[in-house]
This record gives structure tokens, sequence and C-alpha cells, in this order.
């Protein structure tokens, strides 16, 4: 396309300095155009670009416009359940759109003995490696062998991806009880509740422990505030349970007040997490961004996730000082769904769109995420888990034909 | 000789006679005395109304008005008043408005004394959309079953060094045992079809695989019943979704305190939410779970329904399954004919007019 213009520019600017009539001019520029479309070759695009002068016999080579010059390397984890049919649905959308992104694809499983050190090594090499991932759900399995952390919990902590961001927006033209939400909620992803430090003391009696460490708290909390700056966000909500656990999330919410402080021009507030949990089903608008430990981000998640059409439709990212991880914003392996092809891709697209734009690929982030609001939007072809009768690969289709160039 | 053996069993013999199996309640003729705490703020006035009620309903109840408030004990520990005690023991029914807990008094909270005087295990709270409140959730009919002496609210914290603090949360077979037990049983009781254990025990494996197991083993008992077992975050998920997929939930501490207000919430919030607190020994407390409002105590405003309908919850656990209909749907009628709202449901009437309104259409249902 741009060639072509620029070889036209050219040619016009050659007849005006040649004066010829206009008529024979448009013909010559004609088939010059024609010919130039058919060899699309390298040199004649040098020789529409170089200047007509003396000096330009040098062969100054000038790089093309408009195209990303690499490709980015990025790793996938299918993870399991329906995580495979929805990374092919990324695959697809990112082949139509031409999106310069090349994916290592990693299996990793827990289920059915597939687990093995080797593997999380090779994961973990590629992420260190490429730096940005997508990623589906590992299913945890309730039955443990030996060490009591699974495999997404490891892969947390050796990446040390402590914050998790799970955007909470409601999809124009679909509606529920509670439409226009914009929330954020950002949880701390790596101690808390989910420490897998448990032991049986006395036989009958177990005892599972919850750590907060200051360090931590004050990361997360520095995390959503300088979030909340950067999106131009107004207030920042920490959920807690302070009352019953005086010291542990006494300390969580200590840091997050004094975190508060650095920040004037964002309101700080605290809500208990039972009294926050029924002010998101009674009256979700008065939250903007909310940050809390462990479990409590995962009890949120999913409610605010099903506030707004429930787990295919939330996009979320984790992050750490160096890696970027992207993927669902309510895990779930979904088992139910798999092979029957009904799984929602929306959740997932979302969160590429996003990936996109976190690897400053503006134009084809916005051109994903613009395809599949506006499929959704049309309403005509919706999966069923938002009332329609669709299935992934019809979902996915109608969103590459939805793609604007 | 003979004659000693048969001195030593006759007492036994009469022993065995006089010390029945306890039997379950069914306290239809004669009168039954319940203690009435009626609490701090608006607690007064909505006990009053409750009284009024049962009153005009003829229910035989009589009530045994006790107060709450922390003494400290011989040996420098916190205790409620010994009458309060005694009375409860005697009366094994309760119920209860809202205390206050003064920040800094030195004792912990009152709701906390009870619960370890009386060893309250289990907290049910049902939830049933209120024809004439409408929320955007329309079709609610749960019960939450809280287990409610251990878990994370065990209260054991500790400081390990500077900046590190663990919070202990303890799951034990026999409270798991005895909470699941105490499900099922209220399942049959009420004609339920279902009971769903509610856990995360793909991440706390042991403490919670340990509650889930007792669920299942207590399930063999009861094959009438259907027992499923959902993760924590998915029954979040489906809950705000359609929570009409629910029946009666069971599972430990603080997902019981948080599912369980996040069901209030569903229905229209803890101002029209029952509760009612099971203990050992056959004791139970129905409260209201809202708070005192010192900013309308006294002012005739306050909204009865939360008291009133835990008092409904009672009279069921007695047995007395006419008087707690009629109360309820003389309750439910008001409610819906939006004539005499007090402010919080969206009207501006008064307490008392409210409680009137409800006393008449009991009367009338006569």
């Amino acid at each position: 396309m741009v060639k072509a213009q620029k070889l036209k520019s050219a040619i016009e600017d050659l007849c005006l300095s040649l004066h010829l009539k206009s008529t024979m001019a448009a013909v010559l520029r004609g088939s010059l155009v024609t010919l130039a479309k058919g060899l699309n070759g390298a040199w004649l695009q040098r020789l529409c670009t170089r200047s007509l002068s003396l000096t330009s016999s040098q062969n100054v080579l000038e790089v093309p416009p408009a195209r990303a010059d690499s490709t980015f390397k990025v790793t996938m984890v299918p993870g399991d359940g329906v995580g495979p049919e929805l990374m092919t649905a990324v695959k697809e959308v990112f082949k139509a759109a031409d999106v310069p992104v090349e994916f290592e694809e990693f299996h990793l499983s827990e289920v059915q003995n597939m687990a093995s050190e080797e593997k999380l090594d090779e994961v973990l090499a590629s992420m260190k490696n490429n730096r940005v991932a997508i990623k589906g759900k590992i299913h945890t399995p309730m039955e443990y062998k030996g060490e009591l952390a699974s495999y997404e919990m490891r892969l947390r902590r050796k990446l040390d991806l402590f914050a998790n961001v799970v955007h909470v927006n409601s999809l124009p033209g679909y509606s529920t009880r509670h439409n226009n939400l914009d929330l954020v909620i950002i949880r701390e992803q790596t101690e808390g509740e989910y420490s897998s430090l448990e032991h049986e003391s006395v036989s009958g009696v177990v005892e599972c422990l919850k750590i907060i460490t200051r360090v931590k708290s004050r990361r997360i909390a520095k995390f959503a505030f300088d979030y909340a700056t950067k999106k131009g966000r107004s207030k920042v909500t920490a959920v807690h349970k302070a009352n019953i656990m005086k010291l542990g999330d006494g300390l969580f919410l200590q840091c997050c007040a004094e975190i508060a402080e650095l920040y004037p021009k964002i309101k700080y507030e605290n809500i208990i997490i039972d009294n926050c949990c029924m002010q998101l089903v009674q009256n979700p608008y008065q939250f903007d961004v909310l940050v809390m430990p462990n479990l409590y981000g995962n009890i949120i998640d999913n409610l605010a996730a099903g506030l707004v059409g429930g787990a295919g439709v939330v996009p979320g990212e984790s992050f750490s000082a160096e890696y970027a991880v992207f993927e669902t914003g309510a895990r779930h392996p979904f088992a139910q769904a798999v092979g029957r092809n009904i799984a929602n891709p929306t959740a997932m697209l979302l969160s590429a769109s996003n990936m996109l734009r976190h690897l400053n690929l503006e134009y084809h982030a916005n051109m994903v995420s613009e395809a599949v609001k506006k499929v959704i939007k049309q309403g005509k072809v919706r999966t069923s888990d938002l009332g329609g009768y669709a299935s992934s690969e019809e979902f996915t289709r109608a969103v590459i034909a939805n793609l604007a160039f | 000789m003979a004659g000693n053996v048969w001195r030593s069993t006759v007492p036994r013999v009469m022993g065995a006679i006089k010390t029945q199996t306890p039997q379950p309640r069914t306290f239809s003729r004669g009168i039954q005395t319940v203690t009435l705490i009626p609490g701090d703020g608006i607690g007064p006035e909505i006990s009053t109304a409750v009284m009024k009620i049962f009153e005009a309903a003829k229910a035989p109840i009589q009530w045994e008005e006790r107060n709450v408030t922390a003494i400290k004990g011989p040996g420098g520990k916190w205790m409620i008043p010994p009458e309060a005690k005694e009375s409860m023991d005697k009366n094994k029914i309760g119920l209860k408005g809202p205390l206050k807990t003064p920040i800094a008094a030195g004792h912990p909270s009152m709701n906390l004394l009870l619960r370890k005087t009386f060893d309250l295990y289990a907290n049910v709270r049902p939830c049933v959309s209120i024809e004439g409140y409408k929320t955007p959730y329309t079709d609610v009919d749960l019960v939450t079953i809280r287990e409610n002496t251990e878990g994370e609210y065990s209260g054991i914290e500790h400081l390990i060094v500077d900046g590190v603090v663990q919070s202990i949360k303890l799951i034990t077979e026999d409270a798991s045992r005895r909470i699941a037990e105490y499900a099922f049983e209220y399942a049959k009781n009420n004609q339920r079809n279902s009971v769903t254990a509610v856990h995360k025990a793909n991440i706390m494996r042991m403490s919670d695989g340990l509650f889930l197991r007792k669920c299942r083993e207590v399930a063999e008992n009861f094959k009438d019943v259907k027992f499923t077992e959902m993760y924590l975050d998915t029954v979040c998920l489906n809950m705000v979704q359609d929570p009409s997929q629910f029946d009666v939930l069971v599972m430990p501490n603080l997902y019981g305190d948080i599912l369980s207000d996040l069901c209030a919430g569903l229905i229209g919030g803890l101002g029209v939410t029952p509760s009612g607190n099971i203990g050992a020994n056959g004791v139970a407390i129905f409260e209201s779970v809202h708070g005192t409002a010192p900013d309308i105590a006294g002012k005739d405003l306050a909204n009865p329904t939360a008291l009133l309908l835990s008092a409904v919850m009672m009279l069921r656990h007695m047995g007395l399954h006419s008087y707690a209909k009629k109360i309820e749907t003389a309750c439910f009628d008001t409610i819906r004919d939006k004539k005499v709202l007090t402010k919080d449901l969206g009207g501006n009437s008064k307490c008392s007019e409210f409680t009137a309104d409800i006393c008449k259409r009991v009367q009338d249902m006569e």
C-alpha cells in the first residue's frame, strides 16, 4: 500500500518536471504503477524513495517503514481443561491479524503423573528468556505426593509473580444485573493463606499457616497505588479481616496505610472482607481499585467476574519485577467443557490483547480487542455462557471476520 | 447378699427410666420459657416489637429477659453474668438482639464470650428472597451452615520476627464431623434436597482435605440427601450469576463468614436476615446479625424484621411450625404491601406502626 503511494507521488513529480500533458501523464502513471505492483521488488521501492540527485547513486539503503522488524517471542503454556482450545483461538486470531508474535509452547500438567521437575525448569528457562508469557490454568488436584505446593504456586514463587491484576469491565452489549462496572482487583499472589505450610501435629488436628510479611505487603500496596496513579484511578480500597486476625491482617492494613501517605492524590479506604462481598452484590459502583491478600483476592476475583458475566469474559495478568504473565481473571480449568467446543474465548483474547499492549504493539492490541467487543456487542454470535448457541470455533471465526485492518 | 444386689439394681433401673434419651424438641404442649437478651442500641425496641407480635399470635412462649454485659469473674477471667448463664442452661433456647462491642474495653467481644460459654458450634443462616423487597436477585433460597469454633478464626497468631506474622488455621476431625452431621440433620429435618461442602482443598490440601473427608464420611450415613462438593471460588462465581442452584452449604469458619454475608447481601442486607447459633447440649441462640445502630436508637425508626425472622426460625427449631408460618406470612405480607415500611426498606413509617400492622394481620389470620 505504502510503496504504491510513494511510487505514485514519485511518478507525479517526474511528470511535472517533464511537463507532460495530463492525459499522457495519467497513462504513464497508470502503467508504471501496475508495473510496480506486479514487480514489488525492494529495488523499485528504493527507486521511489531515493532522491533524484546525483549523489544518490551511492546506493544508500533506507529502512522500509511501518512494520515491526522482528517478531516477539512469547512463552505459551496452554494448561489443562479448555486451556488448549482457548490457546488455539488466540493463535488463529493472531495469525489472521498478522501479529508479529511467535509462541513457544510448553505442555505442563500435574494431572496423571505428567508432573516432572525438568518440565517445570524448561518452562522457567523459557520464561526468563522471553519475559512475557500467556498461560492457561494448570489444574491443581486435591491429592498430593510429597510437595504440598501445586505447579502453579511453584511457578509463581520461582518467578516471584507477586501481583495479580484482574480487570472487571462490563462488556458493552451484554447486560447483567450490574452494568457499566469498571473495577480493578489487585491481589498479592505469593504469600498469605497459600503458603502451603501445613502439618498434622496431633492425629486429627491439622494446622495450616497463613504468613503475612511487611516486605510483601508494602510491595503489593505500592504496586496498587502505582497502578492507580498510572491508570488515572481515584480510589484504592484495602480489603482485610483485621478485626479477627489482628496481627496478620493488621500488619497488611498498616502497610497499606503507610504507603497511602505517599500518594496524597489517591483516596485510600479499607473495608472488611465480608462487608465487601455484601457491598459488591448490592452496590459495586462504590469501588475503584481493590487491593488484598491472597485468599480474599481469590474470592473477590471470582465474585466480580460473576458480576459481569462469568469466568469466560474477564482477563487478568500477573506481574513480577521482571516478568509478565497473561491469563484469564477467574482461573478455572473448566474440565467439563473439554472437547465440547463450548468454552468462551473472550477472556483469553482480551488478555492476549493486553499482552500486545504490554509489548507496545498498540495497533494490533486495539485491533484484536475491538474485534472481540464488536462481536459481543452485535450479539449474533455468542457462546453458551453468555446465553447464545455458538461454539468456540464460530466465535473465533466471527472475531477474525471482524478484524479491522 | 441378694438384698445388696437388689438395692444396687433398683436405683440403676430407676436412673435408667429417669434419664431418657433426649427427644427432638416438641414443646407443643405447655408454655416454653425463652431467654430474651434485648441487647444495646435498637435492641430493646425491636425486642419489644417481637414480644408484641408473639402476644398477638398467642404463641406459647414466655420471655425471661436477661442482660449480658461482661463481668470479671473470680480468677480474672471475663465471663457473662451468672444469672444469664443459668437462665440459658435452664431454658436452652435464647433470642438475642444486637450487642455492642466497645473498643478497648479490655474484654473480648460479647458474641465471642457467648460462643465460648455455650460451645455454639454451628451458625445457620437461611437466606430467602423477600417478595416485596426487590433486589437484583429474586430466586434465592439457600441455607449457609458455618462451623463457628475453629478454622481461621482460632485467634492463634505469632510475630515470628519483626515484619513476619503467622496466623494459624486449625481444622480438627471432631469439629468437622460435628458440623457435617448437623448440616445433614438440618437438611433432613427441613426437607432440603442437597448439601454442598464448600472448601479449598486444592490449595490447602491437608486442612480442607480433612474437612472434606469428614463430610464425605458423614454423607455415607445420610443416603437420601444429595452430597456435592465445590471449590469456594466456583461457588462465589456461580452464586452471583445464578443463586438458585444452591441449597444447603456447609463450610469452615472463614468461608462461612464471607459466604453468609454474601448471601445476606443477595436478599437485601443484614437488616432482613435471620440467623441461629446451635450449640452442644441442645442450646440454641437465635439472633439478628445487624449492628446496634446507635444513631436511630430510641427514635422508633428501627426495622424489627431480622429479629422477627430469627424468632420465627426459633419457633421452627422448637417444632411450633403453625405459629412460625403464621407470623412469617404476616411479616412478608406487610412488606409486600409496602404501606407501612420502615426507612431502611424504603418507606417512612415508624417501627411501632410496622409492628402494629403485623399484629393486626396475625390476629386476622385466626
